[in-house]
C-alpha cells in the first residue's frame, strides 16, 4: 500500500519524541479535531475549550516520568479469551419498534437530508 | 511488465485489490438478527445492537470467525494465534454507531496469496490481510415532495464481512478480474457467501496507479474505485484509470489522492467524497469484546476439515479421469458442475460410459446442473451413443453412394480444390434424415477419400 | 395477619431493605403502601432535591399491584420484591424515558430493558423513578446535568456528588431504598460518600453493562447505593452473574453476598497506602484513622502499604476516559434517536474532543499506549498489595461536598475530585464506600478495596465497621 499522509497534522508545533510529549508544546488543531469528532463549536467555545484542554494534556505529561520502556500495554481488564456465541437467528425488533424514536422516517426508511457525495457529478 | 496494448505506454500500472464479501452465516456477526435479508422490508432485522441503540453491546458469532479463518486457509495465509477486534471510527449515516468492529493489527490471517493468469504464465498475487467486520447499512437516495433525501436500511447493519486485501502487485485489469473471480470461486467452494456482485455480497475496490516502467517504489498517490458491483465495470473502470492518470501524469503533474466510483451511463470514473479526514480512523481495541486465542492444533484442525478447494479438484480430476487441463478447467469453474460430474460418472462406469463422454456431453451440451439429475443425464448420453452407432453405418454407406453419384466433385476435390468437399457433405447431410455435425460429415468423407486413394496406390 | 398489625405509618426515612422485606413478607405494610410513601416523598422533596428526572408513578403502582397479587397467592418471593428502587438515568428502561441527563436524549424512550433492570423487576423490585445525573456520567457533583443540579440532602447548597447525583440524594433522603448507579471514576463512591451511603463499584464484569448507556467502557461498573452494607449485599445478589449480552461479563460463580456477613474482621489484614493519606485534609484523615481504630479493636490488623504509581491514576483516566467517551458517543447523531450532536453540552463536548485528539493520527502511541501501559502498573501494584493485605481502606474524596458553583469553572480542578477513585477502575477491582463520620454536620467516607471478586470479603469488613458506628441512622432533617 503507498503511504500517503492525506492529511495535515493535527499538532501546530513540533511533536517531539512521541513517548515524552511535554505539555507546554502540546497545541491542539481545534478545528481539525471538530471536524474529526463530527462537531461544531462557536468560536466561543474554541476559545473556552482551547486552553482548559491544553491545561489538562499539561497535567496529563505527567506520565512521561513514568518509564515504560520494558511495559506490555496492559490487555483486556478481564483477562478473558475468546467470549464468542454461536450461530443462531432470533426474532428480530419489529419495524415500528426499530423507528419508533427516530425523528424521521419514510415508508419504513430512517430518512435524513440528502447526503452529496462531494464533487459528486450531479 | 506493461501490457503492449495499454494506451500509457512508458507507464505501468499497479493495482492492488480490496474485496469485501458477506459471509452466510444464520445471524449476523455480533447480534442474532438474521443475516438472510436480502429482499426483506426495510428495517425489520436489526435490534438494539445493529441499530447501535444506547447501551447496546456485541456478542461475537463463532461461525464467521471460523469462517474467515477457513478462507484464510484457502488463501495460503497464516492464521494467527492471537487475534482481536478494533474500532474504527468514522462518521458516515449507514454506519450506526459513528464506529465499526474491524481488525486493525491482529487480524486472523496474514501473508497468502493466490495465482492468478499472467501473461506467460502464472502470477503468484500476494494477500497482505484477511479480516472479519460488520457491514453497514445501506443507504438510497429519493426525492419526496421535492425534497432530496437519503434513505437508511439497517437490516444489512452488522452481517459479517470478511476484507481480503491484496498487495499492489497487479498490472492489468485482466489480471484483476481474474484475481477476483479466483477469489469468488474459492469462496463459493468453501460455502461461506454466495459471493453475488449484483447482489453486493461481494464488492470489489482496485485501488490503482501508474509509475514509470522499471520503478520499483509505489507511486506517491493512490485512487480509490469504489461501488463496482460486476466484474465487467471493474474492468472498465481500472482501464478508464489507467489513460486518465495516464493523461494527468504526461502532463508532468500527479493526480489527486481520492476516491473514485463507475458511472456505466457515461462509462467514467467520477470523483466521490474526500478522503481527506477518512484515513484517522483512530483505530483502539473494541473495549466491548476480549481477545481471541487460538491453539496451533485447531488450526491443524481447521485444515483436515477444509473442503478440497478449486485448483485441488482440478488436479484430481485430470489425473483421475484424464481430463484434458481444457475440460477440468471448465468442470472445476463452479463446484456445483463439479460435483454433478462426479456423480454422473459413478453412474456411467455401470453403463461402461468414460468419464471423458460424460464431461464431453456436460460441456458441449451446456447441461444445466441445476434442473438435471446425473442419473438423466447418462440417460440422454447411452440414447445419443446408441442412434450415433446406427448413423455411422449409415453415413458410410450414404457417403459411398454421394461419391459414386458425383466424380467431378470428387476429382476436383482431390486435384485440390477445397470446396468441392463442401458440396459433397452438403448432399450427404440432404440425404441423412437426422441432422449431424457437418464437421464430422467432412471428417468422414476426407476419411473414406484418403482411405480409397490409398487403396489405389497400394494396388 | 390482623388489621392491628399494620403499619402504614412507617418512619420510611429510616427503614431498610432488610426490615422492609420483613414488614411484606409478614403481611404488616402492602407493597403498594409501601410504594405510596415513598412515591409521596419523591414527589414532596423533587423540587427542593431534584434527584429524580422522571417519575414512574403509574408503572410503580402498577407493579405494586402485581406484586401484592403474587404474595396474596402466596408465592414465596426474594428480599427485593415490592422494594422501591430508583434507577440511574444512564439504565435503558423499556417505555422509560431514559436520556443521560443530556438534552440529546431529551425525548428518547428504550425498546429494551438493561440487563440489571430485567434482573431486578423479575426480582420484583420497583421502579418509583429515574434519577438525575452529570450528563453521561460526565462529573462529579450532579451539576452538569442538562436537567439542573441535583441537592444534597444533608446541606442543600451542597453538592451530592456524582456522576449518579440522584441515585445518592434519592436514597438518602429516604425516596426509595436503594439505588442503582454506574461507576467509571468513582461516580458510585464518592455521591455515596457525601451522602452517608453505601456504594458498591464492583468487580469490572461483575455485573453486566448490558443496556446501559455507555461512558468509558473498558472502566464502567453497574453498581448500587443503599442505606446498609446488608442491603447492598443482597442487591449484588440479584444483579451479578454471567450475561449472554455482554461479552466482557464473567461467568465466575456468584456468592451468596448477605451469607456469613456477620463474619467479623478477626485476623483480616487492613493495608494503609500511604499514597492516599500524604496531604489528606486533615479533618478527613482523622475520621479515616478512627475508623480503622475501630476495625482494630474488632480483630483485624492494620498495615503500612504502598501503592507507588498512586499519583499517576487520574492522568491515566483522563486518556482512556475520553478515548472511549469520543467513540461511545460517536452513535448520537440524530437520526435513529434523540436530537442531534449540536445539544451535546460543554462537558461532552471537551471529552469528545480530547479522546478524538488523543486516538488521532500520530498520538495514539503518545496517549493512549502509554497510558495502557501505566494502567498495567497501575494494576500490578494492587496484585503485589493484595498478596500481603486482604483489602485496602482508604479516603474515598480529597474533600467534603462542595458548595455547588464552588468548582465547576474548572474542569481540571473536577477531574482531580476522583484522585482516590479512578485506580480501582482502572485496576478493575472492586471496592466498597461506606459512611465513617460527619464533620461539620456533612458526611464523610471510605472505601474499602480488595483483590478481583472479593467483594464477599468487602462486605464482611464494611458490616463489621458498620455495626459498630450505626451511621447511617443519622437522616438528613428535611
Amino acid at each position: 500500500m503507498s503511504k500517503v499522509k492525506s492529511h495535515k497534522s493535527p499538532i501546530r508545533q513540533a511533536q517531539g519524541d512521541p513517548e515524552s510529549i511535554e505539555g507546554s508544546k502540546v497545541k491542539i488543531d481545534i478545528d481539525y479535531v471538530t471536524k474529526l469528532a463530527n462537531l461544531n463549536l462557536t468560536e466561543k467555545e474554541k476559545k473556552t475549550f482551547e486552553p482548559q484542554l491544553e491545561e489538562i494534556l499539561g497535567y496529563i505529561s505527567k506520565l512521561s516520568e513514568v518509564n515504560t520502556d520494558k511495559v506490555e500495554p496492559i490487555g483486556h481488564i478481564t483477562g478473558q479469551e475468546n467470549v464468542t456465541r454461536e450461530d443462531e437467528a432470533k426474532p428480530s425488533l419489529n419495524q415500528d419498534e426499530a423507528l419508533t424514536n427516530a425523528p424521521k422516517i419514510y415508508n419504513g426508511f430512517f430518512e435524513v437530508e440528502a447526503i452529496f457525495e462531494e464533487n459528486s457529478p450531479e | 511488465m506493461v501490457r503492449k496494448d495499454t494506451k500509457a505506454m512508458n507507464w505501468e500500472p499497479v493495482i492492488g485489490l480490496e474485496v469485501h464479501i458477506e459471509l452466510k452465516t444464520k445471524s449476523k456477526m455480533f447480534c442474532r438478527c438474521s443475516a438472510d435479508y436480502f429482499g426483506a422490508e426495510p428495517n425489520s432485522h436489526t435490534c438494539p445492537i445493529c441499530l447501535g441503540l444506547p447501551g447496546a453491546l456485541p456478542k461475537p458469532n463463532v461461525e464467521s470467525i471460523k469462517f474467515v479463518q477457513k478462507l484464510g486457509l484457502a488463501l495460503n495465509c497464516r492464521i494467527q494465534l492471537s487475534s482481536k477486534f478494533d474500532r474504527k471510527n468514522y462518521f458516515y449515516p449507514d454506519l450506526p454507531k459513528g464506529f465499526q468492529i474491524s481488525q486493525y493489527d491482529k487480524p486472523f490471517s496474514i501473508n497468502g496469496h493466490i495465482e492468478i493468469k499472467g501473461q506467460e504464465n502464472l502470477k503468484r498475487i500476494r494477500i497482505t490481510r484477511v479480516h472479519l467486520e460488520e457491514d453497514t447499512g445501506k443507504l438510497t437516495h429519493a426525492t419526496i415532495n421535492g425534497r432530496r433525501v437519503t434513505l437508511i436500511d439497517f437490516n444489512r447493519s452488522g452481517v459479517p464481512l470478511v476484507e481480503i486485501v491484496s498487495e499492489p502487485e497487479m498490472s492489468s485489469s485482466d489480471e484483476i478480474k481474474d484475481y477476483a473471480q479466483k477469489l469468488q470461486q474459492i469462496v463459493r467452494y468453501l460455502g461461506i457467501s454466495d459471493a453475488d456482485m449484483e447482489k453486493g455480497s461481494m464488492r470489489i475496490e482496485p485501488n490503482i496507479s501508474l509509475r514509470r516502467v522499471g520503478e520499483k517504489a509505489l507511486p506517491p498517490y493512490k485512487i480509490e474505485l469504489k461501488n463496482i458491483n460486476s466484474f465487467k465495470f471493474a474492468q472498465a473502470a481500472v482501464e478508464y484509470e489507467i489513460e486518465r492518470q495516464a493523461k494527468i501524469l504526461k502532463s508532468a503533474k500527479t493526480p489527486q489522492q481520492e476516491t473514485r466510483g463507475w458511472n456505466e451511463i457515461k462509462k467514467q470514473t467520477v470523483s466521490q467524497r474526500s478522503k481527506e479526514l477518512a484515513h484517522d480512523y483512530r483505530y483502539f481495541p473494541e473495549p466491548d469484546l476480549v481477545p481471541l486465542s487460538f491453539k496451533p492444533q485447531e488450526s491443524i484442525k481447521l485444515k483436515s476439515e477444509m473442503p478440497e478447494l478449486p485448483h485441488q479438484k482440478f488436479k484430481r480430476l485430470t489425473l483421475t479421469y484424464e481430463l484434458s487441463q481444457y475440460d477440468a478447467q471448465i468442470l472445476t469453474r463452479d463446484i456445483k458442475v463439479a460435483e454433478f460430474f462426479e456423480e454422473a460418472v459413478k453412474i456411467a462406469k455401470d453403463h461402461g460410459l468414460s468419464p471423458k463422454e460424460v464431461a464431453n456431453k456436460i460441456i458441449n451440451k451446456n447441461i444445466n446442473v441445476k434442473n438435471t439429475l446425473p442419473a438423466q443425464l447418462i440417460k440422454i448420453l447411452l440414447e445419443s451413443k446408441k442412434t450415433e452407432e446406427i448413423d455411422d453405418n449409415k453415413l458410410t454407406a450414404i457417403i459411398n453412394s454421394v461419391l459414386r453419384e458425383n466424380p467431378k466433385a470428387v476429382s476436383d476435390f482431390t486435384k485440390g480444390k477445397e470446396t468441392a468437399i463442401m458440396f459433397l457433405a452438403g448432399q450427404t447431410l440432404k440425404r441423412l434424415k437426422v441432422k449431424a455435425d457437418p464437421r464430422l460429415v467432412i471428417e468422414k468423407i476426407k476419411n473414406i477419400l484418403a482411405s480409397s486413394r490409398k487403396r489405389k496406390i497400394e494396388s | 395477619m390482623t388489621g392491628k398489625l399494620r403499619m402504614k405509618n412507617v418512619d420510611i426515612t429510616n427503614l431498610t431493605i432488610k426490615e422492609a422485606s420483613k414488614l411484606i413478607a409478614s403481611k404488616q405494610i402492602k407493597v403498594k403502601e409501601l410504594v405510596n410513601l415513598h412515591l409521596g416523598r419523591v414527589k414532596k422533596l423533587n423540587g427542593k432535591l431534584n434527584a429524580f428526572i422522571t417519575i414512574c408513578e403509574d408503572q410503580a403502582r402498577h407493579q405494586a399491584e402485581k406484586v401484592d397479587i403474587l404474595i396474596a397467592q402466596g408465592q414465596k418471593l426474594g428480599p427485593l420484591a415490592g422494594i422501591p428502587f430508583a434507577v440511574k438515568d444512564l439504565f435503558s428502561t423499556k417505555g422509560i424515558k431514559t436520556t443521560a441527563g443530556s438534552k440529546v436524549l431529551e425525548n428518547y424512550v428504550p425498546v429494551y430493558d438493561a440487563t440489571v433492570i430485567s434482573r431486578l423487576k423479575n426480582a420484583n423490585a420497583i421502579i418509583v423513578g429515574k434519577t438525575n445525573l452529570d450528563a453521561w456520567g460526565h462529573g462529579a457533583s450532579g451539576e452538569n446535568s442538562d436537567f439542573g443540579p441535583t441537592h444534597n440532602p444533608y446541606n442543600l447548597k451542597r453538592v451530592p456528588g456524582g456522576s449518579s447525583s440522584g441515585s445518592a440524594t434519592a436514597v438518602a433522603s429516604g425516596s426509595c431504598l436503594a439505588a442503582t448507579s454506574t461507576d467509571t471514576g468513582g461516580s458510585t463512591r464518592q455521591p455515596a460518600s457525601f451522602c452517608n451511603l453505601v456504594g458498591l463499584k464492583p468487580t469490572y464484569g461483575r455485573v453486566s453493562r448490558y443496556g446501559v448507556i455507555a461512558m468509558a467502557s473498558s472502566l464502567d461498573t453497574m453498581g448500587h447505593m443503599t442505606k446498609t452494607v446488608y442491603d447492598n449485599a443482597l442487591i449484588l445478589n440479584i444483579t451479578a452473574g454471567k450475561d449472554e449480552f455482554d461479552s466482557t461479563a464473567s461467568d465466575g460463580i456468584v456468592d451468596n453476598y448477605a451469607e456469613h456477613i456477620d463474619k467479623g474482621v478477626k485476623n483480616i489484614k487492613i493495608g494503609l497506602p500511604k499514597e492516599y493519606f500524604d496531604g489528606l485534609e486533615p479533618k478527613i484523615k482523622a475520621a479515616i484513622l478512627k475508623a480503622l481504630k475501630i476495625l482494630e479493636k474488632l480483630g483485624a490488623k492494620i498495615v503500612e502499604v504502598s501503592l507507588p504509581h498512586t499519583e499517576y491514576g487520574v492522568a491515566v483516566y483522563y486518556i482512556v476516559q475520553p478515548a472511549e467517551v469520543s467513540s461511545n458517543l460517536a452513535r448520537y447523531d440524530g437520526i435513529r434517536f434523540g436530537f442531534g450532536r449540536e445539544m451535546f453540552g460543554a462537558e461532552a463536548k471537551r471529552r469528545i474532543i480530547l479522546g478524538t485528539f488523543t486516538l488521532s493520527s500520530g498520538y495514539y502511541d503518545a496517549y493512549y499506549l502509554k497510558a495502557m501501559k501505566v494502567r498495567r502498573l497501575i494494576r500490578d501494584d494492587f496484585i503485589n498489595v493484595f498478596e500481603k493485605v486482604d483489602v485496602l481502606i482508604c479516603p474515598v474524596s480529597p474533600t467534603l461536598p462542595f458548595k455547588i458553583g464552588e468548582k465547576n469553572t474548572n474542569p481540571l480542578d473536577m477531574y482531580l475530585a476522583d484522585i482516590f477513585t479512578v485506580n480501582a477502575n482502572l485496576a478493575g477491582i472492586p471496592s466498597l464506600a461506606l459512611p465513617c463520620g460527619f464533620i461539620d454536620d456533612l458526611p464523610v467516607g471510605i472505601q474499602i478495596i480488595g483483590p478481583d471478586f472479593s467483594e464477599k470479603l468487602l462486605y464482611q469488613v464494611g458490616y463489621a465497621y458498620e455495626q459498630e458506628t450505626k451511621w447511617y441512622e443519622r437522616t438528613p432533617k428535611l
